[in-house]
């Protein structure tokens, strides 16, 4: 892949960076291995929106549910865990300019958890684990599907202490001055989340897979489903502090976004450490196993504190863009740092997209279906998935794919390949996963469940007449699947080509365009020597609440009216039901 | 007080707890306004709302549970569809729904804008109580009954659509929900619903 290492630093020549190229190797291998996750996935996605697309309906019901379980392992479990390790790595070495703690370890965490996937792998697609992502009791799978989620979170708790390791040697060396970067907090607050997630994992898994050999009786299956949704959710939440520190970094490499406050910024991620893993209650609303206070109390995260940090980044982020934009003289009325933005830079419209959908469509859905009593007219419908597919697949993946338009020529030191088809890659996979969103939300609001192989229930004793509507939405979610599909596997395509075959790249002469190389680094958003005194004068008093920022307020704004009503929307709908209590 | 400018790929030399900026606290409480509406919604529905999944909640054995529907469908029983009884409860009595790979158990036959207590439970797997086409979800495990006070509103042939999955048969798992209305009225019988078992695949 690279040349033969012959220091154990090389010093990069865009960011000027000292990067040590053991760290290096295991960010390449982990974002490798990610991807290769990512078209196992995106090819049983695609057989799987064939499937529900009810006049396609393509697979047989075993094939079905088996890649259902497939599909949601490789995602949710194997891209996006490897991945966040890549991004630990790199956050804590390249951003850092530290040297990776015991990198051979790292490999061997990393065979471990390569091992881990494999033996999920063989149980799933031979028939021996048809039990979905979720694998709850009395469903029982082969004791190797379980022991391979088990090496795969050990391995990965060891890589998230090395981490934490890198840390500290990065504190003692004094590679850095001062307190760490905003990015590598956010991604110190994935590594504590993650730590949080794995030990559920391994209260869920351990007693499951020792049931699996017969050793102890069966664990209670509501005791399961709130343990694994303590693994379950928290894991999504790794994935939301990854995903805004990765927000955070591709507004600097992007637009030169500044950090508005670092307090508020920081203490935003601190309430996600300490109140997201009570976020397993969302998936337990309308369980037999639990109260209304506990509900109320867990599914808010107390008071709704994760929410608030999750606001709040949709807030800083924006505004960090938009200061950013006009401290580098884009000062035009209230959208024009928006308007003159690169729009062209893959990495700026990942960015845009996924703050967009994830806040518009992924938060706002998550907190009304989270809620204690509309949760009975979602639970199990075509609506949950409608909801993750907008917070985990349009935020968090796409996000991953612009950082990747970034560690391809920054990490991997090659030109990215197929490059108009990489500039218009976020706009194609991010369309396309909106229609799926929007069919499977619509769809779920009329009754469709989840997880179901043949709504036109055509073995069941009774019929069901869906709405009619309810066709028309599941070939929106089968059109927009496709249209997904195919920008999945650009970026792969993208990423495969461009470690494997690509061209290694030039230099770059700073100011001129490039073919392959993101605007961001020939054009780097380099901020005026003034730029403290201009950004003394944005913040002047005198101009009000609307400060240095005006068009990310009127944005914010636009964004909680859409709440709003989408919240008392649903309140509204739910009161039409039969009383229930 | 501000920071100098800086981005997030950068370390923060010295204090960085500073006053935030007046349009970030004016965000920042908003935002915690608007948290504190959507908490408070939810104890307020339990008392001004009518539909909550509070009920009664109780373990119980999963045997006892079967056998005490199937106590509950000959005491009440009015008829038969596929094999199913057709159970008739008075008003206000305890009713119950066993759920049991791949079928309902019985058929209830209510009377709309009369108060049931349903018991909800499942005789092996997870399951899930859908009905259709009121979209009112409840999850059933075995070894829980999940006791709900249900006053159907209106006259009509319901379904009862599992949304967990349950195994491979999960998508053939329907049953079937009955509610006349208050005069007693016949409601239109089942007419459109077909037996297709084993038609496909």
């Amino acid at each position: 892949m690279s040349a033969v290492a012959t220091s154990p630093v090389r010093i990069c020549d865009v960011t000027g960076r000292r990067i040590h190229r053991s760290a290096e190797q295991l960010v390449k291998a982990n974002a490798v291995v990610a991807v290769v996750a990512l078209l196992v996935g995106i090819i049983a996605a695609l057989l799987l929106v064939l499937t529900r697309w009810q006049a396609v309906h393509l697979l047989p019901p075993t094939w079905y549910y088996r890649l259902l379980g497939v599909h949601g392992m490789n995602m949710l479990i194997f891209f996006i865990i490897f991945f966040e390790m890549a991004v630990l790595w790199f956050a804590a070495t390249v951003l850092l300019n530290a040297r990776p703690a015991a990198p051979r370890l790292g490999w061997v965490n990393f065979g471990v958890m390569l091992l881990g996937s494999l033996m999920v792998e063989w149980a799933q697609w031979s028939g021996r684990a048809d039990v979905l992502y979720t694998s709850y009791p009395p469903l029982k799978a082969h004791p190797v599907f379980y022991l391979g989620v088990i090496l795969f979170a050990v391995g990965a708790l060891l890589v998230t202490c090395q981490f934490f390791a890198t840390l500290v040697i990065a504190r003692r060396e004094r590679t850095y001055e001062g307190s760490l970067p905003l990015v590598v907090y956010g991604a110190m607050t994935a590594a504590i989340i993650a730590v949080i997630t794995l030990v559920h994992g391994a209260m869920t898994y351990i007693p499951t897979f020792l049931w699996s050999i017969g050793l102890i009786a069966m664990p209670d299956p509501q005791v399961y489903r709130m343990l694994w949704w303590a693994l379950g959710h928290s894991a999504q939440q790794i994935n939301v502090a990854a995903m805004v520190a990765i927000w955070y970094m591709l507004g600097a490499l992007t637009v030169g976004a500044v950090v508005l406050n670092e307090k508020v910024s920081r203490s935003a991620f601190v309430l996600y450490i300490l109140f997201i893993s009570m976020a397993s209650a969302h998936h337990l609303l309308v369980d037999p196993g639990f109260g209304p206070a506990w509900k109320i109390v867990n599914t808010s995260y107390f008071m709704y504190m994760a929410v608030l940090a999750s606001m709040v980044h949709g807030f800083t982020v924006p505004a960090g863009m938009e200061l950013g934009m006009r401290l580098r003289g884009y000062t035009d009325g209230l959208f024009g740092w928006l308007r003159r933005a690169p729009w062209g830079d893959p990495g700026f419209s990942s960015l845009v997209l996924s703050v967009v959908v994830f806040g518009f469509v992924g938060g706002i859905t998550g907190v009304t279906l989270g809620t204690e009593q509309i949760n009975i007219i979602a639970h199990n419908t075509m609506r949950i998935p409608g909801h993750f597919h907008s917070t985990v697949v349009s935020g968090t993946a796409l996000a991953f794919m612009g950082a990747t338009y970034y560690l391809l020529p920054l990490v991997f030191r090659r030109r990215v390949a197929f490059w108009k088809l990489a500039r218009i890659q976020p706009y194609l996979f991010s369309g396309g996963m909106l229609l799926l969103v929007l069919g499977m939300t619509f769809a779920g609001s009329f009754g469709v469940p989840r997880r179901h192989w043949d709504i036109s229930f055509s073995q069941a004793p009774f019929d069901v007449p869906f709405n009619p509507a309810v066709d028309i939405f599941l070939a929106v979610m089968g059109i927009g699947g496709i249209i997904a599909f195919l920008g999945g596997l650009s970026f792969i395509l993208i990423a495969v080509k461009s470690v494997f075959f690509g061209e290694p790249l030039p230099e770059i002469t700073r100011g001129v365009e490039m073919h392959g190389v993101p605007r961001g680094l020939t054009h780097p958003p380099v901020h005026a020597p003034d730029a403290d005194e201009r950004n003394a004068a944005l913040h002047d008093p005198a101009r009000g609440i609307a400060g240095a920022t005006p068009g990310t307020l009127v944005l914010v704004a636009v964004f909680l009216l859409a709440f709003v009503v989408y919240y008392f929307a649903n309140w509204k709908l739910l009161s039409f039901l039969w009383k229930i209590g | 007080m501000l920071t100098k400018v800086h981005t997030g790929l950068d370390p923060v030399p010295g204090i960085w707890w500073r006053p935030a900026h007046k349009s970030e606290k004016v965000w920042v409480a908003i935002a915690f306004a608007w948290c504190m509406v959507l908490f408070a919604m939810m104890p307020l529905w339990h008392f001004r709302g009518g539909q909550n999944p509070a009920g009664v909640r109780t373990r119980v054995d999963p045997r006892a549970f079967h056998e005490r529907t199937m106590e509950f469908a000959a005491q009440y029983k009015v008829g038969e569809d596929r094999g199913t009884p057709i159970v008739q409860p008075p008003p206000g009595a305890d009713v119950y729904l066993t759920a049991l790979t791949y079928s309902w158990y019985p058929i209830l036959q209510l009377v709309a804008g009369k108060e049931y207590m349903l018991h909800i439970s499942s005789r092996d797997m997870n399951h899930g109580f859908s009905l259709y086409p009121m979209n009112i979800n409840f999850q059933i495990i075995p070894g829980y009954d999940y006791a709900l006070r249900v006053t159907p509103t209106e006259a009509g042939d319901f379904r009862i659509v599992c949304n967990e999955f349950c195994g491979i048969g999960h998508h053939a798992m329907v049953g079937r929900m009955i509610v006349v209305d208050s005069t007693g009225a016949e409601v239109a019988d089942n007419a459109s619903a077909r037996v297709l078992g084993g038609a496909s695949r």
